[in-house]
């Protein structure tokens, strides 16, 4: 609670633990508006157990979340910190198959869910104009008609991250984007994701080094549930800390 | 591909081919039914019996139900191996009326108790058959019945997430339950013989060839009007929801749906297109008894809604009518012979026609190509 209440996320004092193992020991970090952050870390470390307390499916035992000055995470549900302006996207593309590109995207719009308000719905020339806006940015416009189970692995995850941009959410999540991915395929979900930077925040969890080091200004190192290191990628891969977690020296 | 594809904008049957070509086919024989019976003299060759009607409104009504059920099953992934229920409580509703009707013509001559009442030595009329000698009531029941059980066994299903093979499992034990309810006599309902012996409907003759064709047309309206408000639905931004919960429950949810109340919406408004294809049945069929509500039955709706093609409506539509009119030729030539024939149908369908017959001829890949997919993971 004592840094500048100017961020977008704040998670402090955050511990998580399963049956005694601490996958959250006290973690602390921040992340500013319109920032592109990449969380690395090995297995284990604690990376997708904080996804899950951002997004409400994991309670945390202490600690706080919030999501920006006012909305306190930890009393939401799931549901209610996706309205509230959190995406996730999650490690394997789960997309319609049997839907195109732009029924994918029509159904993520941001609108009313209800059964019969959607058996009347329309796109408006507003909404038309937002789904060819995405279909832009990920560069999926030529493929609109297509069904989501033709569409190569890059593509599914580029439409899934599509599908988050639809509700315009201030921050997105995302869980590995690049695995599986060829190294076009990289190349183009790291322009992607550096083009959304600053319009929306955006914290990346990667394995992939090479990634990392092309879209990350800032990198925070997790290990055992603690950021034990934070700067940018050289400075972070000299910190003999990270050296000894990375290479066991 | 072209973006005239995958504009949402559609008309109605705009990428429906087979959808128009059915509609099509429905107007011929709605007219050429009356015309073969009412306009052709009985001693010429090409005329149509009052039986022919009856049996061609009989495949109209199956269709109704098979059409229920790829509505729920193709496009929503609910497989109900259940819903004769709503089609028998349609029909029963339907036959309530069709009792009060016959007064005091009945072979006891009592002018309010139907016969079984008398036969049970009943006194007077248990109070759920009140208002049942008024039609618009009758016709009311006819829909809310099927409607409201739909509502709450799914509102209970959906709710605990009962899903898959589980909720086909219990759409058996329900159409079983009900079915040995219905045997039993104290229920009121006729017990084993349930009903039958109608005299007339909105007082016109049922046996008279005027009164079934008009039955007919009826059936044949209410067969295109529920293919165009399930056509309606399935085109529907709502229709994409159900496609996106038959292949991802839970990612549908994540995107915010509320995943049970959809399901719930459609189920009921399918149990309602059963029960009218119920309370068609009935008049023109002439009985309705408890083994309507046979498990057999709802698994016998889901093979001609296989073998036609899930997931088209008009692919149910043919398979039901193209399955009965073999099940009434094969039953009358090798009567032993039917089950096995079915059986046999049923599995080389799933084997080598994964979209069913209309898969055969389909050249829309929008509504044909994904079905294969889904017929493999099933």
């Amino acid at each position: 609670m004592n840094a500048a209440r100017r961020k977008r996320l704040y998670l402090e004092d955050l511990t998580v633990s399963f049956d005694g193992f601490k996958a959250l020991n006290n973690l602390n970090l921040y992340v500013d508006p319109g920032e592109l952050l990449c969380i690395i870390g090995p297995n284990g470390a604690g990376k997708t157990t904080m996804m899950d307390v951002i997004t409400g499916k994991t309670r945390p035992d202490s600690g706080t979340a919030y999501f920006g000055d006012a909305i306190n995470l930890l009393q939401l549900s799931e549901a209610e910190i996706v309205a509230a302006g959190i995406g996730r996207k999650f490690q394997k593309p789960t997309v319609f198959e049997q839907l195109t590109v732009f029924e994918n995207l029509e159904l993520a719009l941001a609108g009313s869910r209800s059964f019969l308000k959607t058996l009347r719905a329309r796109i408006s020339p507003a909404e038309r104009k937002r789904i060819d806006e995405v279909l832009d940015i990920i560069g999926l416009s030529e493929h609109l008609g297509s069904l989501g189970r033709i569409l190569a692995h890059g593509q599914k995850q580029w439409l899934e991250i599509g599908m988050l941009l639809m509700q315009n959410p201030e921050l997105l999540l995302v869980d590995e984007p690049v695995a599986g991915m060829t190294p076009h395929e990289i190349e183009h979900t790291a322009e992607l994701l550096l083009s959304l930077a600053g319009e929306h925040s955006i914290v990346v969890v990667e394995h992939d080094m090479h990634f990392v080091r092309s879209i990350a200004k800032r990198v925070t190192v997790l290990h055992e549930g603690q950021v034990i290191a934070e700067g940018d990628m050289d400075k972070v891969q000299q910190n003999p800390r990270v050296i000894e977690v990375y290479l066991g020296v | 591909m072209p973006s005239s594809m995958s504009s949402p904008s559609y008309g109605i049957l705009g990428h429906d081919r087979g959808g128009a070509w059915f509609l099509a086919i429905l107007v011929l024989v709605a007219v050429a039914v009356p015309v073969l019976n009412l306009a052709v003299p009985p001693s010429s060759a090409i005329h149509l019996s009052a039986f022919g009607i009856t049996l061609i409104g009989k495949y109209l009504c199956y269709a109704m139900l098979a059409l229920a059920v790829d509505l729920i099953w193709g496009y929503c992934g609910i497989l109900s191996l259940g819903h004769a229920v709503f089609f028998s409580l349609g029909g029963y509703a339907m036959g309530m009326y069709l009792m009060r009707q016959i007064g005091p013509r009945g072979v006891y001559g009592d002018p309010i108790l139907p016969d079984f009442m008398v036969f049970l030595n009943w006194k007077s009329l248990p109070w759920f058959w009140y208002g049942f000698n008024h039609f618009p009531f009758a016709l009311a029941m006819m829909l809310v019945v099927p409607a409201l059980l739909a509502l709450v066994f799914g509102w209970f299903a959906f709710r605990s997430r009962v899903t898959g093979v589980y909720f086909s499992i219990i759409t058996q034990a329900l159409t079983y339950a009900l079915m040995l309810a219905f045997f039993r006599n104290d229920m009121g309902f006729g017990g084993n013989n349930g009903f039958t012996d109608f005299k007339d409907i909105l007082s016109f003759d049922l046996h008279s060839d005027k009164t079934r064709v008009v039955l007919f047309l009826f059936t044949a309206l209410a067969l295109g009007a529920s293919y165009l408000a399930c056509r309606g639905i399935v085109e529907s931004r709502a229709g994409r929801v159900l496609r996106a919960i038959r292949d991802a429950e839970s990612r549908t949810r994540f995107l915010g749906y509320p995943v049970e109340s959809f399901k719930l919406w459609v189920f009921v408004f399918s149990a309602i297109i059963a029960g009218l294809a119920g309370a068609l049945y009935v008049p023109q069929i002439g009985i309705i008894n408890p083994s309507e509500f046979a498990p057999i039955n709802s698994i016998e709706i889901v093979i001609w809604v296989a073998v036609g093609g899930r997931g088209t409506l008009y692919g149910a539509i043919a398979g039901a009518v193209l399955i009965n009119y073999a099940k009434t030729y094969f039953t009358g030539v090798f009567p032993d012979a039917w089950l096995y024939a079915l059986g046999a149908l049923f599995v080389l369908v799933t084997l080598f026609l994964p979209r069913g017959i209309v898969g055969l001829v389909s050249t829309n890949r929008k509504t044909a190509a994904p079905l294969r997919v889904q017929a493999q993971k099933a």
